[in-house]
């Protein structure tokens, strides 16, 4: 039996109201702070997935988005590094559709169920960029969802799946483009998303005898509310009982993450024996027959969507907005950059993206960064590694710069302790500035740290306990 | 060990106008500040014998010195050690002297900081690496942590925390208006300083040094020597310096309310100068007010005030000019302004003066042992600098 083992999400705490894009415009989506991308928000959705399991049994990690920060570069392995993966595993980027996510989800089935791997995580994310005052800026929010696929301890059995393509230009982006583009919805719904999901899912109840009354909900990607009500009904789902709410109006549309995020929402509130039917969208369509089990209960205590959700901060400066995007300039002073050196950022690749500080064999001290000789009890290269991305920590001290030209101002420096030992001198990010002071319990979250010459530089924040 | 106490001699000491010296370059700073120490020792760069020259931002090797001066084919070797530099240069060429070397040798600080913009080069090197995803941030924030860390361990609230900074301030803009080459000349008032504009929290505009250009020198000989030169030379007693190992951003038991390689330069200094009760016995301190709370840890990191009482000591008017013991009698860094390496020089310009009796309208009235004082770098990773001086015998 192969299925879903665990689940996570990610939904940035950052919401921009839609008052501050359009006026009257209602609701709100998520977006990403300056500090986050595709790859961060996987990284926070896998760890949210990865809550209490064993990271050593994790065989393979696919991430799936459009909006990767590298043309040729693959992202999974900075988030395999980030979620500190074996390096022994599968690696692999899903892109250039909305459909690659459940295309990853369908590879990690695959691959599991072939036996290549034990485990494979699954983690979409986009961060889709509509051109200003578009209607894609308003409907597109940033988030992430991930699934760890297996074949013990099963939450969600998958037990059908049936797959279409279709070659038509309804929403693209070239290479060389910041912004999605779109032909007519009169055209791209009629003749796209709604046949086309339509055939998918059809054609998954016809080939294994389902009919709509077998399942409890139905969670499809969908390009607005509207067309999703059409398309449910024109399957024969109740659209007042059996649908996953397509949360667009709080979050927005994810995108690549959207049918998967959509999914772990039901799967919050689905029970044992549940069976829910999954689409995607996107040159074509993934339709999957799911079915809940017992072990769902022992998974509940992931932030998942309904965690993330409820903890947000709205903000309703859409100048801030085009700020944080890159899409309006910023003040930058004059005068030479720091340099980076890739030989220096990849020798310090197991603290840089692990979190990975040592442990004195000899006297137990955790130290940031590793040394050569212990900072206590100065013996020399007795070092055990000793991850730091998921403990809890509290301010010691910090101090909030307001004259640094920065995204975000001011820009917060904590010095760190955690629990079980360790210092850590970091940026906060996230916070509120009243809420800053020594003994602040905070978590890590993996964030972008500069981008120069292309190089897109990550490094670990302290932020709030999300909550 | 034999330490450094009266082996070595100050004979003569220049320092350049501190400030935003557009129109001079780092030579002209050189050269300004060795020929006024030149003209005060009576000699000429042909009697330097060896030169140590001190910078962080400027001229990158000796031959700058050795340029700038036309000394011919002399040993010179440059310093860096970030905002000590000037102390360590200082240091550097005193040993030289005391190991019976050198008869007369330079020490010479210079920095042109107002040609970076803002006055300082973001391009730090940071204690790690360069895989750049360290802090980037101006030295402020460093301060600003221990700032937080002193009111949070004394549980001081902002306002109080901000009121003890602010007279400081106030105590050494006051000390800068007596001072003709001082970056800064004029009074502020407590209400300005506590109301000026966050710079990094707690710290406001007020709280911060000024960022300048300068040059200090100072010509070191034996004391046999010094005599046959003048009357009124000044003997080393005390030279530590002091690097951290990066305890304080490794290890949790540090609380940010105190500077430990402070403290430890200080116990260095004092056993060499032969000091037991530092409050009692040093008549005057010039120490390194970057920032208004590094001045409020001197106090306690070198025992003037004991732990958690800096701020009674500063509300009894301790270390002011009239005070028991005056801090920074010339505006310190604050209000002279501070050309990193060049700074240490500075201060040593001004106990040399003091001790000397020509202080002008600043001398203090009894000033018979004075005390310099740098910190550079970052927490944890300190270098500390600190020196006693007195009178000659």
């Amino acid at each position: 039996m192969v299925g879903i083992t665990s689940y996570g999400a990610y939904v940035p705490l950052f919401r921009l109201s839609g008052e501050a894009m359009a006026k009257g415009a209602r609701g709100e989506k998520a977006i990403c702070s300056f500090d986050e991308d595709s790859i961060t928000m996987a990284v926070a959705a896998a760890m949210d997935c990865l809550n209490g399991l064993d990271r050593e049994a994790i065989e393979g990690l696919y991430h799936a988005s459009t909006t990767s920060p590298y043309k040729e570069k693959l992202a999974a392995p900075i988030i395999a590094m980030a979620t500190d993966l074996r390096r022994d595993i599968i690696t692999a980027d899903f892109a250039n559709s909305l459909r690659a996510g459940t295309s990853a989800f369908k590879a990690a089935i695959d691959a599991v169920k072939a036996g290549s791997a034990k485990k494979v995580m699954v983690a979409a994310s986009d961060c889709r960029l509509g051109t200003p005052g578009s209607a894609f800026e308003r409907s597109c929010g940033d988030g992430a969802g991930a699934l760890l696929i297996g074949d013990t301890d099963v939450a969600v059995t998958v037990d059908a799946s049936y797959s279409v393509y279709n070659e038509m230009i309804d929403v693209w982006r070239a290479d060389g483009d910041t912004f999605i583009r779109s032909w007519e919805d009169r055209f791209t719904s009629t003749q796209g998303y709604l046949p086309v999901v339509h055939e998918a899912v059809s054609g998954l109840m016809q080939k294994f005898n389902f009919t709509p009354s077998d399942f409890a909900k139905v969670v499809f990607y969908t390009p607005d509310d509207r067309r999703y009500v059409e398309l449910v009904r024109s399957l024969g789902f109740d659209d007042k009982t059996q649908v996953q709410p397509s949360l667009s109006a709080v979050m927005g549309n994810t995108g690549t993450a959207f049918p998967l995020m959509l999914l772990i929402a039901a799967l919050e509130e689905a029970k044992a024996g549940d069976r829910i039917l999954l689409a995607s969208y996107g040159n074509g369509s993934d339709a999957f027959a799911l079915q809940v089990t017992e072990q769902i209960e022992k998974i509940r205590d992931r932030r998942g969507m309904k965690g993330h959700l409820a903890s947000k901060k709205v903000i309703n400066d859409y100048t801030k907005y085009l700020i944080w995007r890159g899409i309006l300039p910023q003040e930058t002073i004059p005068g030479p950059i720091r340099f980076f050196s890739a030989p220096a950022a990849w020798r310090e690749r197991e603290a840089n993206f692990r979190l990975h500080g040592v442990k004195c064999k000899a006297c137990g001290a955790v130290q940031f960064p590793p040394q050569r000789v212990c900072t206590k009890c100065h013996t020399k290269d007795q070092f055990e590694p000793y991850r730091l991305s998921d403990k809890k920590a509290k301010i010691s001290t910090f101090a909030m710069d307001y004259v640094t030209p920065a995204p975000e101002s001011p820009v917060v420096t904590t010095t760190i302790d955690f629990e079980g030992g360790g210092r850590l001198e970091c940026y906060m990010t996230d916070q509120e500035v009243e809420e800053v002071k020594p003994g602040l319990p905070v978590e890590m979250s993996f964030r972008k740290i500069i981008v120069k010459d292309g190089v897109h530089n990550y490094f670990w924040k302290s932020i709030p306990i999300r909550t | 060990m034999q330490g450094i106490k009266d082996r070595v001699a100050i004979v003569g000491m220049g320092c350049t106008k501190f400030g935003e010296l557009w129109d001079k370059n780092y030579k002209d700073l050189m050269v300004d500040a060795c020929y006024e120490a030149f003209e005060d020792a009576g000699i000429g760069p042909k009697d330097i014998q060896a030169a140590w020259y001190g910078s962080r931002e400027s001229g990158f090797t000796g031959s700058h010195l050795a340029n700038a001066l036309k000394l011919e084919y002399i040993p010179i070797s440059r310093v860096e050690n970030f905002c000590a530099g000037g102390t360590d240069t200082f240091r550097n060429a005193c040993y030289g002297v005391a190991a019976g070397i050198y008869d007369i040798a330079l020490a010479c600080g210079v920095e042109k900081c107002k040609d970076h913009f803002g006055g300082f080069t973001m391009d730090i090197t940071d204690p790690f690496d360069r895989s750049m995803v360290e802090w980037e941030l101006p030295p402020v924030s460093q301060f600003a942590q221990l700032a937080n860390g002193y009111f949070n361990k004394y549980g001081l609230s902002y306002e109080e925390g901000k009121k003890t900074l602010a007279k400081i301030a106030v105590k050494n803009h006051h000390n800068g208006t007596m001072s003709p080459k001082a970056h800064f000349q004029r009074e502020i008032t407590l209400e300005q300083a506590i109301n000026a504009p966050i710079i990094s929290y707690p710290l406001g505009l007020f709280d911060a040094c000024g960022l300048s250009d300068g040059g200090a020198a100072a010509i070191i000989t034996t004391p046999e020597i010094a005599k046959s030169m003048r009357k009124d030379y000044i003997l080393v007693k005390g030279l530590a310096l002091v690097n951290g190992g990066g305890q304080g951003k490794l290890q949790s038991d540090y609380d940010f309310s105190y500077i430990p390689e402070t403290v430890e330069a200080g116990k260095l200094a004092y056993k060499e100068a032969e000091i037991k009760n530092p409050r009692q016995e040093v008549d005057i301190a010039v120490v390194h007010d970057c920032f208004t709370i590094t001045e409020l840890l001197i106090y306690e990191d070198l025992g003037f005030s004991p732990r958690g009482k800096g701020p009674e000591d500063v509300e009894a008017g301790t270390f002011a000019l009239e005070g028991d013991l005056p801090v920074n009698t010339d505006g310190g860094l604050k209000c002279f302004g501070h050309p990193l390496s060049a700074s240490g020089l500075r201060m040593i310009y001004e106990i040399y003066k003091q001790l000397q009796g020509k202080a002008g309208p600043r001398q203090v009235k009894k000033a018979d042992i004075g005390l310099t004082h740098n910190v550079g770098g970052v927490c944890g990773y300190f270098n500390c600098a600190v020196a006693i001086f007195g009178k000659s015998d």
